[in-house]
């Protein structure tokens, strides 16, 4: 059931970068696609009543082998939300070069090559 | 169990109003919010690695949006919509969410992680977490695992993703860039 | 861009000293609490983003300027790439070695000096990371004043 939720932000994020006009909208849209996909591969890992994969100093080894999470997906998705961050930066930019040119955030009237 | 499912609701809600006010300002406190209700769901989760990053990028990501839209005088979204399209897009989205929720009854429980279930059945080979966890103290000598999964046993991906930050940020440094006008004539003297 | 009231500057000040030295803990101490270069290295950016919001550009500029800025972005890729091509002198298969660790068995558990290249690592990669994001809001803001009115030809 969580993972049901999970995938209705997903797909809000979806409806919100294809239907919608303009450009600071869509770039949200894509933000929430981001959000969504990383809670889905962190949800992957998890054990119900687990603790989480940092050992301390006097721990019983063969307890925490049984009762720890998933440290692999939580290593993935550490790059994936850095990465993120760099790609809005991105976008962004694009998005202010744009409005420089045409004077609008709108994609429809976005219709002749300037030089 | 139930904090799951309240924080979710929470973030659902609250990209719900991002994606459809009209003015830009509330839309970029919204995805502040989602970005918070999704740090809180890591510490649950117990992932606090993925938390304190998951918070300061989110801070940062909301500064760079804020700074970048809000000060152009454009704070609200003008326009009708095309009531065919919306409910197009809508009728379609639906139609694979069902069949994506359809697709998600084929996984484990949730609660019982992916590799729990591959370590006990005969049929799937053994998963790598298993050694990590087994074997990361013994051979990196890294009390926290993830530290030793991405430095160590996954260093490959974490070069890999060095390399698109630093061409990301290069790229949006080389497109902000303006010439000025003076050392472009100034040759012709 | 212009800064902020006296109040702000002057709690500002304080805080951006606390939160530098926190972030600095992060890093180091990645490897045995969770943290790490990643979210030490963003904490650092956050840091200098304070003192740029609440002083305005020309001050952050002085304090760290573009140049300054690459070229410690810079430093820290090659940091990195430089800890991952040592492991090389043990062998063809000794690319990202955990050599310190592995062959020349420096440094116990649970203490800060211990678990090999980790800790270099994670130093280079958080130089990096910070360098990178307080250079992109840098850039953000500084060609801004310029851009006034569309251009129309």
């Amino acid at each position: 059931m969580p993972y049901a939720l999970c995938f209705l932000l997903f797909m809000i994020g979806v409806y919100c970068a294809v239907v919608k006009k303009n450009m600071v909208k869509i770039v949200i849209g894509i933000l929430i696609m981001e959000y969504a996909v990383n809670m889905f591969l962190i949800m992957l890992g998890y054990r119900a009543g687990g603790v989480a994969p940092v050992i301390g100093r006097n721990m019983n080894m063969p307890e925490f082998v049984n009762s720890s999470v998933d440290p692999l997906p939580q290593a993935l998705v550490l790059t994936a939300i850095v990465i993120s961050l760099g790609s809005l930066a991105l976008i962004i930019s694009i998005c202010i070069r744009t409005y420089e040119k045409y004077g609008t955030f709108d994609i429809t009237k976005i219709r002749r090559l300037k030089g | 169990m139930t904090i799951f499912y309240v924080l979710l609701v929470f973030v659902i809600i609250a990209a719900l109003v991002a994606v459809e006010t009209k003015n830009l300002l509330s839309a970029v406190i919204c995805i502040g919010a989602v970005g918070f209700g999704a740090s809180l769901l890591f510490l649950f989760l117990r992932a606090p690695d993925i938390a304190i990053t998951q918070i300061v990028v989110e801070v940062l990501g909301l500064v760079i949006l804020i700074r970048a839209t809000i000060s152009r005088d454009k704070t609200f979204i003008t326009g009708d919509r095309e009531f065919f399209a919306v409910v197009v897009s809508v009728v379609i989205v639906f139609v694979i969410l069902l069949a994506g929720v359809h697709v998600f009854q084929t996984l484990p429980d949730f609660g019982k992680p992916a590799f729990a279930v591959a370590a006990e059945s005969d049929r799937l080979p053994a998963p790598a977490s298993q050694k990590y966890i087994k074997d990361g103290l013994k051979d990196t000598g890294a009390a926290n695992l993830v530290a030793s999964v991405i430095l160590d046993y996954r260093a490959y991906d974490t070069l890999g993703e060095a390399t698109v930050l630093f061409t990301s940020i290069i790229g949006a440094t080389v497109i902000m860039r303006r010439k000025s006008r003076k050392l472009l004539e100034e040759p012709e003297i | 861009m212009k800064g902020m009231t006296v109040i702000v500057k002057t709690i500002s000040s304080w805080i951006k000293v606390l939160i530098f030295l926190f972030g600095i803990y992060i890093i180091f101490f990645g490897h045995l609490t969770p943290g790490g270069g990643f979210s030490g290295g963003v904490i650092l950016a956050s840091s200098y983003v304070l003192l740029m919001l609440a002083f305005g550009r020309e001050f952050a500029q002085e304090n760290l300027s573009l140049g300054v800025a690459s070229k410690l972005d810079c430093v820290g890729a090659l940091l990195f790439i430089a800890v991952a091509l040592c492991g090389l002198l043990y062998g063809a298969a000794g690319f990202f070695l955990n050599f310190i660790y592995q062959k020349l068995e420096i440094g116990q558990e649970f203490n800060l000096v211990s678990a090999g290249t980790i800790p270099l690592s994670n130093i280079a990669i958080g130089l990096k990371v910070g360098a990178s994001l307080f250079l992109i809001v840098l850039v953000l803001s500084m060609f801004r004043p310029e851009i006034s009115a569309p251009e129309k030809e």
